[in-house]
């Protein structure tokens, strides 16, 4: 039977796209906003639309920061995107929110000389020998919608870096922990096939 | 780097794609699923649905047609025309839209543009501005698909949007649209150079050296094209192709 992958609902995402994206590839998802399913859960994704703040408000409502926090620490499968990898760091400077803490660094604003939100189709020049990149080529375009970036301090975890404004992280990973600043849900077929290495590697 | 985004348009009437000139009479151009599925194909970098009828029972439409596009499409679609409310937003994103865009609704109450960039995010609300060229010079606003003037000036509107919330700007001339004889150049560029968030520049397209002067002098970021994608007088494909030999960042599969 194939994997139920866990989809964490906090509340202010539209979720929508990204179980399409799973279901057509084939695995079943469940759409959760309750600890327990996160206790449970064998492969989780949390998706990033809206606010940091509401992310944050939403998981902390919802009860949910604190078995996120136990299930990233048993080193499961996890993806997060967007604002799901902004969420990881310490804090933001988006609203001064302050995030999961799970890795170091923290998230920017984008500077003012570039047009923002950064919306749209972007490069993203890999590094390393990653299974989650296998069959990607360097300077793939995935598509991007955001005003914050991640400043992380271990560069060892970068995967694809990202040139807007800023030199930024697009993909980062630490054991089965891989998180996008892009939307491979929305990148068309080079993101299906992000998303099924994700699947076939870590699962 | 980031690349210019092509995105073709489909107007929705009755469940089908149409496309009209100058806001008028209208033509038939097929499927809406099975055009946005050969977009997708073809390199579309985005999908624009309009309801150009603006009723409840033509939302319901667009809801089930997007539904069935998102499915199997996974590129960003966008639903416009006649959404009023924070419900009716968040109908068409719970159908599979990722963004909507707000034209009339937003004129009539701006504070709409704010509340629903706060409840789903300011990368979701795009503000449609149908612009007309004043006979003294500017371009004023327009509402109800371009039938009512409202006396306010383009760039004032534009510049007041981007800071209640809007994440992105459609701009369409009232003037080119459906001419197939090229964007508003002057107009395009006055807006995008006014505002910090990206401009995405409609009405006119008729060939790619269009698109190429809307992306290149006009400064738009990306490009809505409709009548020259449906009735095959250009695919995606040849229009992306000749924008990168003329220099212009795209998206190449």
């Amino acid at each position: 039977m194939a994997a139920i992958i866990t989809i964490i609902d906090y509340g202010a995402g539209n979720l929508r796209s990204v179980v399409n994206a799973v279901n057509y590839l084939g695995y079943q998802t469940r759409v959760t906003d309750k600890p327990s399913d996160l206790q449970q859960a064998n492969s989780i994704i949390l998706p990033g639309v809206g606010s940091a703040r509401r992310l944050m408000d939403g998981l902390k409502t919802r009860e949910l920061g604190a078995p996120l926090l136990d299930y990233l620490s048993l080193g499961k499968p996890f993806l997060g995107i967007c604002l799901g990898l902004q969420v990881l760091f310490e804090d933001t400077e988006e609203d001064g929110i302050k995030c999961l803490g799970l890795l170091e660094g923290r998230v920017r604003r984008l500077p003012l000389e570039v047009k923002i939100p950064h919306i749209g189709w972007n490069t993203v020049s890999l590094r390393g020998d990653h299974p989650c990149l296998s069959g990607i080529k360097d300077g793939s375009y995935f598509y991007f919608v955001h005003s914050y970036y991640a400043e992380l301090q271990d560069t060892r975890l970068v995967l694809g870096l990202t040139d807007y404004g800023a030199r930024f992280p697009a993909i980062i990973a630490k054991g089965k922990l891989i998180a996008t600043q892009f939307h491979p849900e929305k990148s068309g077929e080079e993101g299906l096939h992000f998303l099924r290495n994700f699947f076939e590697e870590c699962l | 780097m980031l690349t210019k985004r092509i995105i073709p348009c489909l107007d929705i009437k009755d469940g089908r794609v149409f496309k009209g000139t100058s806001f008028g009479s209208l033509r038939d151009a097929g499927d809406p699923v099975e055009l946005a599925r050969r977009y997708y194909e073809e390199g579309a970098d985005e999908i624009v649905f309009l309801d150009i009828t603006a009723t409840i029972e033509e939302r319901e439409i667009i809801a089930d047609i997007v539904e069935r596009v998102s499915k199997v499409i996974f590129i960003p679609l966008s639903v416009g025309g006649g959404l009023k409310s924070l419900e009716d937003i968040r109908m068409v994103l719970l159908a599979g839209a990722d963004k909507v865009s707000l034209n009339t609704a937003a004129v009539d109450d701006p504070g709409l543009v704010t509340e629903a960039a706060e409840a789903f995010g300011r990368q979701c609300i795009i503000v449609a501005i149908d612009a007309k060229r004043r006979p003294g010079g500017g371009w004023e606003v327009y509402t109800s698909s371009g039938q009512k003037a409202t006396g306010i000036d383009a760039l004032d509107w534009a510049k007041k949007v981007s800071t209640l919330g809007a994440g992105e700007l459609m701009l369409t001339s009232i003037d080119a649209d459906g001419h197939r004889s090229g964007y508003d150049i002057e107009l395009t560029r006055a807006v995008s150079q006014a505002v910090t968030i990206p401009v995405i520049a409609s009405g006119g397209a008729g060939g790619p050296q269009d698109l190429y002067q809307v992306l290149a002098d006009g400064k738009a970021d990306a490009a809505l094209a409709a009548s020259i994608f449906h009735y095959g007088l250009y695919s995606i494909g040849e229009v992306k192709a000749y924008l990168a030999a003329q220099g212009i960042p795209v998206r190449l599969s």
